[in-house]
């Protein structure tokens, strides 16, 4: 009864976590669904997001102009990976490798500007004497300043956004790099400039998720984004698994990203009330992502050896 | 339209793997032309065709279409002038998107893309009764994704959007060979009324020597990276597979009438 209760009691913050990481999640469906690559540029740009937002913020700034500037800045990281793997040719992995590393050192740059010292892990927010767009604080009050109205809200805007802009002939390019870039190509399309606009568009949504979650959770810290690529492929796999089936349109397939998230962080409450420590997750979220990756290669190898057995019964 | 002027073209330059894909080609199109190619296997006419869709930069030569030196410039830049038809069904369409996108990607060929809509109403309309042309029924499965269509159909739709802007040069390489024989009449008649109907410049690679005779008004068969036999007008007409087996062995210098070219 207790763990059930305490399970309950969780819910509200596994929500809260799950929507804000769900427009990252959006973020890692384009890379790795639309554009066919899998961009680890996300771990460094969404603690860049998080720096951005939180120094913006620290030194007076408008939250709003503070999370623009964050989206910015993640775009940034987004367009020197792109830049790296199509003019310098380094493939799309390795290059998101090196920025994210890269940005591991810019981020302690970041979060100390302004404070005297050179370098710094950890940039606080508080919501008492800041005028932070979300916190965790109030999750479980029914009023406006419950952070879930907030998240869901913007959780719209960006799938409504990216609706309209992959309907569009630019973002319809950058499907068609995705889906076939020979023909991309013999069709006129740049294929190097769709990747590096994905990857742009991309790891601005990260960032926009990384600057919710420096004000969501009251601070922002140089490690906040690790292993941020595995929680976004586990949301967006888990949700296609799911709702798959029932999600076909477009709109419905970024929700289901973020829908995956939601359900990522509810089975963590969940875990974790079974005793585990919250270090363990990285291990446990490693676990689900490759469980969930070769489920589907398994099937597929499984499937065809009954199909061609039964080709041969048959024959 | 088209003119290439001693084209070279190496793979695998200083490797044990060396091969001297196109020595020193050189050909010219009349506006207008159909030209079948034919070859035996690594004569070069994929690596031809490549060459002028500019999938990779050639070693030397220069190559213009309808005037303009395009030598130097991206493949997806030449598009713009060039339509494609590949061997490979997979490679020609988006599987993953609708029969109705991979068409409008295609009608925008050539033009800047921006945040306009990425398919219109009237361009649905427009789209059904191209459809119609190829008599494969696709007219009513515009929102079908294109993975789901047999290779013919697959062709067929590719060869459309190839022509939906009218280009300067239609390149078909070996565009029937991985279909059935009766769905590769089919796709060679959709080609042959498309061509007509446009008076499309076209190159066309075949590995069947009595399509090759039957279509075009021009025949040229390659041999070691160049143009051996180069046959129009009415020797072209009344020319047979006999005469044309004779013809390759003058110009390669040997008897060994390939077998691979009578059998393909």
């Amino acid at each position: 009864m207790d763990f059930l209760l305490s399970f309950l009691n969780s819910m509200p913050g596994a929500f809260g976590q799950g929507l804000a990481w769900g427009i990252m999640a959006i973020g890692v469906y384009i890379t790795f669904r639309i554009l066919d690559i899998a961009d680890l540029t996300v771990d460094g740009s969404l603690a860049t997001g998080g720096a951005v937002a939180a120094l913006g913020i620290t030194m007076g700034l408008n939250p709003w102009l503070a999370l623009l500037m964050a989206v910015i800045a993640g775009m940034l990281a987004g367009l020197v990976t792109g830049l790296l793997h199509t003019a310098c040719g380094i493939p799309a992995i390795l290059s998101g490798i090196l920025t994210q590393l890269a940005l591991y050192s810019i981020n302690l740059r970041i979060m100390a500007i302004g404070s005297g010292a050179s370098t710094k892990a950890t940039l606080a927010l508080s919501v008492d004497k800041q005028p932070l767009l979300v916190s965790s604080r109030y999750i479980r009050e029914m009023s406006l300043r419950n952070p879930l109205l907030l998240l869901a809200v913007l959780t719209v805007v960006v799938i409504a956004v990216l609706y309209w802009f992959f309907g569009t002939e630019l973002g319809c390019s950058l499907r068609a790099t995705g889906a076939n870039p020979n023909m991309a190509r013999a069709q006129g399309i740049n294929t190097n400039t769709a990747k590096v606009l994905g990857l742009v568009v991309s790891n601005g949504l990260v960032a926009l998720s990384g600057g919710l979650l420096a004000q969501y959770q009251g601070s922002s810290t140089v490690d906040m984004g690790r292993g941020a690529i595995v929680i976004g492929l586990a949301a967006v796999i888990i949700g296609e698994v799911l709702l798959g089936k029932v999600f076909v349109n477009f709109a419905l397939k970024l929700l289901s990203a973020v829908i995956g998230s939601i359900i990522y962080y509810i089975v963590l409450q969940f875990v974790l009330r079974l005793g585990l420590e919250s270090t363990d997750l990285k291990l446990l979220s490693a676990v689900v992502v490759a469980l969930f990756l070769t489920i589907p290669y398994w099937k597929g190898k499984y499937f065809t050896k009954t199909a061609r057995k039964e080709a041969a019964r048959n024959a | 339209m088209l003119e290439l002027k001693e084209i070279y073209k190496t793979f695998n330059a200083g490797t044990i793997n060396e091969k001297r894909a196109l020595n020193g080609v050189s050909l010219t199109l009349a506006d207008g032309d159909f030209v079948t190619v034919i070859g035996g296997n690594g004569a070069g006419k994929s690596t031809l065709l490549n060459a002028v869709a500019g999938v990779w930069p050639v070693d030397s030569g220069t190559i213009s279409i309808d005037g303009i030196d395009v030598t130097r410039l991206p493949e997806h830049k030449r598009a713009q002038y060039i339509g494609r038809v590949f061997q490979d069904p997979m490679m020609g369409t988006a599987a993953t998107m609708q029969i109705e996108e991979n068409l409008a990607l295609a009608a925008r060929r050539g033009k800047p893309r921006g945040l306009k809509a990425g398919i219109t109403a009237s361009e649905r309309k427009e789209y059904r009764e191209l459809l119609k042309i190829l008599d494969l029924g696709l007219e009513d499965r515009l929102t079908a994704k294109v993975g789901l269509l047999s290779g013919g159909q697959r062709q067929a739709l590719t060869l459309l959007m190839a022509s939906l802007v009218k280009p300067k040069l239609l390149l078909l390489d070996e565009h029937t060979a991985a279909l059935d024989p009766k769905t590769a009449a089919k796709v060679l008649d959709a080609t042959e009324k498309i061509v007509q109907r446009d008076r499309l410049t076209t190159l066309m690679i075949t590995h069947n020597m009595r399509d090759a005779i039957a279509h075009g008004n021009r025949l040229i068969m390659m041999y070691e990276g160049r143009v051996a036999v180069d046959v129009s007008g009415e020797e072209k007409k009344n020319l047979t597979v006999e005469q044309l087996l004779s013809l390759f062995s003058q110009a390669s210098g040997s008897d060994e009438a390939d077998d691979k070219l009578l059998l393909g």
